[in-house]
C-alpha cells in the first residue's frame, strides 16, 4: 500500500470528530505551530509530537493504512475518540505537502503500529474461531438456539395479545396511556431476547407525540409489528430469504456468510445515530463494477465515535460479504486491498419515479423497510411551501424531503450546491420521503457531504 | 409523495379511512358488520391494516413538482485552489461559542478569517458552493465580517439568502442592497423606487447612486426634499458625505435654512469640509477675528478673544448656541468657529507662519488646549496632513503619551490623515518612548501588515514587558493585534522569544511560561498567515 494520492479534504477529516467541541479544538491544532517531529511513512503511518500544557508533548500516531480502517492512538488523557490531537495531525497531513514529511518511523510510533498489525493479522488467521466457524459443541449450540427461539415465540405471542388489546380499546386510549405502557412492553421483549421487537415497540411509544396524523402512523406501525410477529410465528412456511429477513428484524443477528465480493467501493455516505448506550455508524458503499449498494455498520459506546471511518467521496478496493436476508443490504467489510483515494466515479442515477418504484420493489423482500438507497440524477432542490422537494429537471415529478432532512444544515449545503441547477443526489428514499445524504454538482465536481 | 388509494382488493373489504376510524375508536365500540365472523376482530383489523399499509407504501408515486427556483446568477470568478479551500473549511470550523478557557499556543482561527477573506477577494476567487451556508452564518454573527464575507460569497449567496429568512441580512447589507436595486441604465425604475420604496430601500438606492454618480443622486434627492420628514432628511443628507464636492454647495446652502436643527448642523458640517465654500469663508472671517498674534511681548504669542455672543447668522451656519453642561459658552462657540474654518486661514492671519510654527507659539490665558483641540478636529475634517503633522508633534515628546492638548483618541484620528509609512514610523517612535500601554488606539489606525520598524518596536516593547516581570494578559490586546497585523516575515526573528526564561525575584510566578506560550502562539499564527497567503497566491491562469 502506498500513500499516493490519498490526501483527504478538511471536511473528511473534520467529519471524524465526535462532537463540535472536538471539531473546533482539532481545527485549531491543524497548524504546524504546536507540532514537532511530524512525519509519515509509505506504509500509511502518521506521527507527531504535540505540545500541550504539560512539559512533555503528547505522542500521536495514526495508522491510515490499517485493513480495518484508520486507527489512532495518543498519549493525551482525553476520553474523546479520536482526540483533538489526532484530528489536528490528520488536518496537518491533509493540508498539503511538506508539513508532514516522509521519513523513517520513530521507535515510539513503530511499536504501536507493529503491535496493532500483528494483532490484526492474528485475528485474521484465527478469524473464524470467534465468528462464523462451527462452534466447539454443535449440539449445545443447537439447544441454546432452540431455547432462545422458544423465548422469542413466547414474546411474540405476548406482543400479539397486547396489540389486540390495543385495537380492542382503540388507539385514542393509547395517547392517554402514555409512554410507560410501551416502555414496559419493550422491557418484556428484551427479556424475551428479541431486541428487534423491543426497538419497534419503543418507537411506537413516541408516535402519539409526533404531531398531526399520528393515529395513521401508529396504526401502520402496529400493523407492521403484527406482521413481524406473524412472520416469526410462521417462519417455517416462509421462503428462505424472507424467513432470514424476519429473523434479523426480530433481532437474531446472523453472521455475514455471503460469498465475498471484491469490488472498487465508492463511499457514498457515512452518518452516525446515537442513543443513550450506543453510537451506530451507517456507511453506504457503491461497487463500481458490480453496481451493488451495500451498507456497513459500525458501533461505538455512547459518546465515542465508532472506529470504522470511511471518508465520503473516496473509493477503495475491498471484499464485502452480505448478511442473510434477501432484501437486507447489510454487509460486512472484509479485507481491504487499497487505501481510500479520491475518485471520479459517481453512482449512476435514476429519476424520481424510478426511485419510488425501487422502494416499492424493495418492500417485496423486506416489508419492514423504511427506506432504500437511491441515487437521483438531474434533480433540482425546490422549495415547496414550508418544505422542500427534489424535482426532476425534466418532467414534473418530485419527491418530498423527509421532515428530519429539513431541519439539518445539509439542506442548505444541497441548495447552495445546486443554485437552481440540476444535481446528482444520493440518499434514502422511503415512505417518509427522501433523505439526501451526499450530492454531486453538475459537471465533474467532488462529492459534497450533506449529513 | 402520493399514495395510490387502496382500491377494493380481494381479502380486505374496507377502505383505509374506515380502518383508521375503527382502530382509533377501538373494535369494542365499532365493529364493521361486513367482517367475517369467527375471527378475532382486532387481529382481523391488524391483518387488513398490514396489507393496506404495504399496499400504500409500495404504491407510492412521486408528487407534482412545485415551481423550480430561478437559477442563481453565474459566478465568473475562478475557483479556489485546493489548499485554500481546505484552509477555508478549517477556518469556518472554528466557530465561536464552542470552546472556552485559556488560549494556549493554538492560533485563534476566527480572527484570521477576515484576513483570509480580504486576500481571497483581492485575488478574485469564487467561494466553493458548499461553504456558502457556513459563510453566511459567520457573516450573520459578525457584522465586521459581513462586507468581505458577502463579497466573497458572491451572487449565489444572495440567491440562497432569498430562500432562508435567517440570511435576509445579506440582501440588506450588500452595497446598495443587492440585485434588487435598479442599474444606472434604468432611470424609470430608479424614479419609481425613490417615489414608492420603503425608507431602507430609498437610503440604499441613494447611497448606491451617490457612489456611482454623485450629481444624479443629489438631483434625485432635490426632487422630493421639501416633502420628506425631518429624520428622513437627516439620513438622506448624510449620504452626501461620500463624494462631497463643490457642486454640492448650493444644495447644502439651502439646507442651512432647514426647519430641523439637526439637518442644519449636518449641512453646515458638510459645507465646512469644503474649504472653498461661502460658509467656510464666513467661518474663517469669524474665527480669524478671535485669534491674533501679539507682537508686543518678548516672544510673539497667540491671543484669543472668544466671541461674546452667538448671533442668528452664526446659528444659521450651524453653530450650536447652547454649551453642554460644564463648558463655558464663549469657549464652546470659539471651538466651533475654529473647527469649521478652513485651515488655510491661519498662515495668512498669523504672520505667514507655517503650521509647525503656529502650533509652537505660546498661547495666552490658558486658551492653548481649546485652540489646539479645535485645530485637530479641523485637520481631521479637512484631511490636512500638514496640520496633522504639526499637531501630532514629535512622538518622543513627553506630552505625547500623557495628558496634553491633544488626546490619544484625537491623535489616532490625526494619524489617519497621514500616509501609511509616516503613520507607522510615528507610532513606532511613540512606542519606543512611551511603551505599549497607551499605544493600543494608535496601533489600530496603522496599515496591515505593520511596517518593519513598527513591528520591531512592538515586539521589543513586549519583550521589555516580559523582562519587567508582568503577566502577558496585561498585554493581551496588543498581543492579539500583533497576531493579526505583524508581518509574517518577522516570525523567524521571534523564535528566540518562545523559550521559557528563568524567573527572577521580581517576576510574577509562572509568568515566564505564560509569556513563552503567548510568543509561541504569535509565531504559530504568523507562520499560518504566511501559509494562508501562499495558498491564495497562485498565478492567474
Amino acid at each position: 500500500m502506498t500513500q499516493q494520492g490519498v490526501r483527504w479534504t478538511a471536511d473528511q477529516v473534520l467529519a471524524l470528530a465526535p462532537d463540535t467541541a472536538s471539531r473546533r479544538a482539532g481545527s485549531k491544532l491543524g497548524t504546524a505551530g504546536p507540532w514537532s517531529e511530524t512525519g509519515s511513512s509509505d506504509e500509511g503511518t502518521l506521527w507527531g509530537l504535540c505540545r500541550g500544557s504539560g512539559s512533555t508533548p503528547y505522542q500521536t500516531v495514526i495508522d491510515i493504512a490499517d485493513s480495518t480502517g484508520p486507527a489512532y492512538t495518543c498519549s493525551c488523557p482525553s476520553r474523546k475518540f479520536p482526540c483533538k490531537h489526532t484530528l489536528g495531525l490528520l488536518l496537518l497531513w491533509a493540508g498539503g505537502e511538506g508539513t508532514v514529511p516522509r521519513g523513517p518511523v520513530p521507535d515510539w510510533a513503530g511499536r504501536w503500529t507493529e503491535g496493532r498489525r500483528e494483532r490484526a493479522a492474528a485475528n485474521r488467521t484465527t478469524g473464524g474461531a470467534s465468528g462464523t466457524a462451527s462452534p466447539a459443541d454443535p449440539e449445545a449450540a443447537r439447544r441454546r438456539a432452540e431455547r432462545r427461539a422458544a423465548r422469542i415465540t413466547a414474546g411474540a405471542g405476548e406482543l400479539e395479545r397486547r396489540l389486540a388489546d390495543l385495537l380492542r380499546g382503540g388507539l385514542a386510549a393509547a395517547e392517554q396511556a402514555g409512554y410507560g405502557m410501551w416502555e414496559e412492553t419493550a422491557a418484556r421483549m428484551v427479556d424475551a431476547q428479541a431486541p428487534g421487537l423491543a426497538t419497534r415497540v419503543r418507537e411506537l411509544g413516541a408516535i402519539p407525540a409526533s404531531g398531526p396524523g399520528w393515529p395513521v402512523r401508529l396504526l401502520e406501525e402496529c400493523a407492521l409489528l403484527h406482521l413481524l410477529d406473524q412472520g416469526w410465528l410462521r417462519r417455517e412456511s416462509l421462503p428462505d430469504g424472507l424467513a432470514a429477513t424476519v429473523r434479523s428484524r426480530v433481532g437474531l443477528t446472523g453472521s455475514a456468510g455471503g460469498p465475498p465480493l471484491r469490488d472498487r467501493w465508492l463511499v457514498l455516505a457515512q452518518y452516525d445515530t446515537a442513543d443513550s448506550r450506543l453510537t451506530t455508524r451507517r456507511i453506504w458503499l457503491y461497487g463500481a463494477e458490480s453496481g451493488r449498494t451495500v451498507r456497513v455498520l459500525s458501533y461505538g459506546p455512547a459518546g465515542r465515535a465508532p472506529e470504522l471511518t470511511l471518508p465520503v467521496g473516496l473509493a477503495f478496493e475491498a471484499e464485502v460479504s452480505a448478511y442473510p436476508g434477501t432484501g437486507r443490504l447489510r454487509a460486512a467489510l472484509g479485507e481491504r486491498f487499497t487505501l481510500p483515494a479520491p475518485t471520479r466515479t459517481r453512482p449512476p442515477g435514476v429519476s424520481t419515479l424510478r426511485a419510488a418504484t425501487r422502494y416499492g420493489e424493495a418492500l417485496r423482500d423486506d416489508p419492514w423497510l423504511d427506506a432504500c438507497p437511491v441515487t437521483l440524477s438531474r434533480v433540482i432542490p425546490t422549495p415547496d411551501g414550508d418544505t422542500w422537494q427534489l424535482a426532476d429537471a425534466e418532467g414534473d415529478s418530485a419527491l418530498p424531503l423527509t421532515p428530519s432532512a429539513l431541519s439539518g444544515p445539509g439542506l442548505w449545503r444541497l441548495a447552495a450546491l445546486s443554485g437552481g441547477a440540476p444535481v446528482t443526489v444520493f440518499g434514502e428514499c422511503g415512505h417518509r420521503g427522501f433523505a439526501p445524504l451526499t450530492a454531486w454538482p453538475e459537471g465533474t465536481g467532488e462529492a459534497v457531504r450533506l449529513c | 409523495m402520493n399514495a395510490t388509494s387502496a382500491s377494493a382488493g380481494a381479502p380486505v373489504e374496507s377502505s383505509w379511512e374506515e380502518l383508521v376510524t375503527v382502530a382509533l375508536l377501538g373494535t369494542e365500540r365499532r365493529t364493521p358488520p361486513a367482517w367475517a365472523a369467527g375471527r378475532e376482530v382486532p387481529v382481523a383489523v391488524l391483518d387488513a391494516a398490514a396489507v393496506a399499509t404495504l399496499r400504500r407504501r409500495a404504491g407510492m408515486r412521486p408528487g407534482r413538482a412545485a415551481a423550480r427556483p430561478e437559477p442563481a446568477a453565474p459566478d465568473p470568478r475562478r475557483p479556489l485552489p485546493p489548499a485554500a479551500a481546505h484552509r477555508l473549511a478549517v477556518l469556518l470550523a472554528d466557530r465561536p461559542g464552542t470552546g472556552a478557557g485559556r488560549r494556549g499556543t493554538a492560533p485563534d482561527l476566527m480572527e484570521l478569517l477576515p484576513q483570509w477573506l480580504a486576500l481571497a477577494n483581492a485575488h478574485g476567487f469564487a467561494a466553493p458552493a458548499e461553504t456558502l451556508p457556513a459563510l453566511l452564518d459567520a457573516a450573520r454573527g459578525r457584522t465586521d465580517l459581513r462586507p468581505a464575507a458577502l463579497a466573497f460569497a458572491g451572487p449565489r449567496a444572495l440567491w440562497l439568502a432569498r430562500l432562508n429568512p435567517d440570511w435576509r441580512f445579506a440582501l440588506r447589507s450588500l452595497p446598495g442592497g443587492g440585485a434588487a436595486l435598479p442599474g444606472p441604465d434604468e432611470p424609470g425604475r430608479t424614479e419609481q423606487l425613490w417615489q414608492e420604496g420603503l425608507f431602507a430601500e430609498r437610503v440604499a438606492l441613494l447611497t448606491a447612486l451617490r457612489a456611482r454618480r454623485p450629481a444624479t443622486a443629489r438631483e434625485l434627492l432635490a426632487t422630493t426634499w421639501g416633502t420628506e420628514r425631518a429624520e428622513d432628511r437627516l439620513m438622506f443628507l448624510d449620504s452626501l458625505r461620500s463624494g462631497l464636492g463643490p457642486a454640492d454647495e448650493p444644495f447644502l446652502e439651502r439646507a442651512l435654512t432647514d426647519r430641523s436643527r439637526n439637518v442644519r448642523a449636518t449641512a453646515a458640517e458638510l459645507l465646512s469640509a469644503l474649504p472653498g465654500s461661502a460658509l467656510a469663508a464666513r467661518m474663517a472671517a469669524r474665527a480669524g477675528s478671535c485669534v491674533a498674534v501679539d507682537r508686543t511681548r518678548g516672544t510673539p504669542s497667540i491671543v484669543v478673544e472668544a466671541p461674546h455672543e452667538c448671533d442668528a447668522s452664526m446659528e444659521r451656519d450651524g453653530v450650536v448656541p447652547k454649551a453642554p453642561a460644564g463648558r463655558g459658552e464663549r469657549s464652546w462657540w470659539l471651538g466651533q468657529l475654529v473647527e469649521a474654518a478652513p485651515l488655510g486661514t491661519w498662515p495668512r492671519r498669523l504672520g505667514g507662519r507655517t503650521p509647525d510654527e503656529i502650533v509652537a507659539l505660546p498661547v495666552t490665558d490658558d486658551w492653548r488646549n481649546e485652540l489646539h483641540a479645535a485645530w485637530s478636529r479641523a485637520a481631521v475634517r479637512q484631511r490636512d496632513p500638514g496640520w496633522s503633522r504639526a499637531l501630532l508633534g514629535a512622538p518622543s515628546a513627553p506630552e505625547a503619551g500623557g495628558p496634553g492638548a491633544v488626546s490619544l483618541a484625537e491623535r489616532s484620528k490625526l494619524l489617519a490623515t497621514l500616509g501609511p509609512a509616516e503613520r507607522a514610523e510615528w507610532v513606532a517612535g511613540f512606542i519606543d518612548t512611551h511603551g505599549l500601554s497607551e499605544a493600543f488606539q494608535l496601533l489600530g489606525v496603522c496599515a496591515v501588515p505593520w511596517a518593519g520598524p513598527l513591528g520591531r518596536a512592538v515586539v521589543d516593547a513586549l519583550d521589555i514587558a516580559r523582562d519587567a516581570g508582568s503577566y502577558p494578559w496585561s498585554f493581551s490586546g496588543v498581543m492579539g493585534l500583533a497576531e493579526r497585523c505583524l508581518d509574517p516575515l518577522e516570525a523567524g526573528r521571534l523564535d528566540a522569544l518562545t523559550a521559557i526564561t528563568d524567573e527572577t525575584e521580581n517576576t510574577a510566578p509562572g509568568a515566564g511560561g505564560y509569556w513563552a506560550e503567548a510568543f509561541q502562539r504569535l509565531v504559530t499564527t504568523l507562520r499560518l498567515r504566511a501559509k494562508m497567503t501562499a495558498e491564495l497566491t497562485v498565478p492567474d491562469p
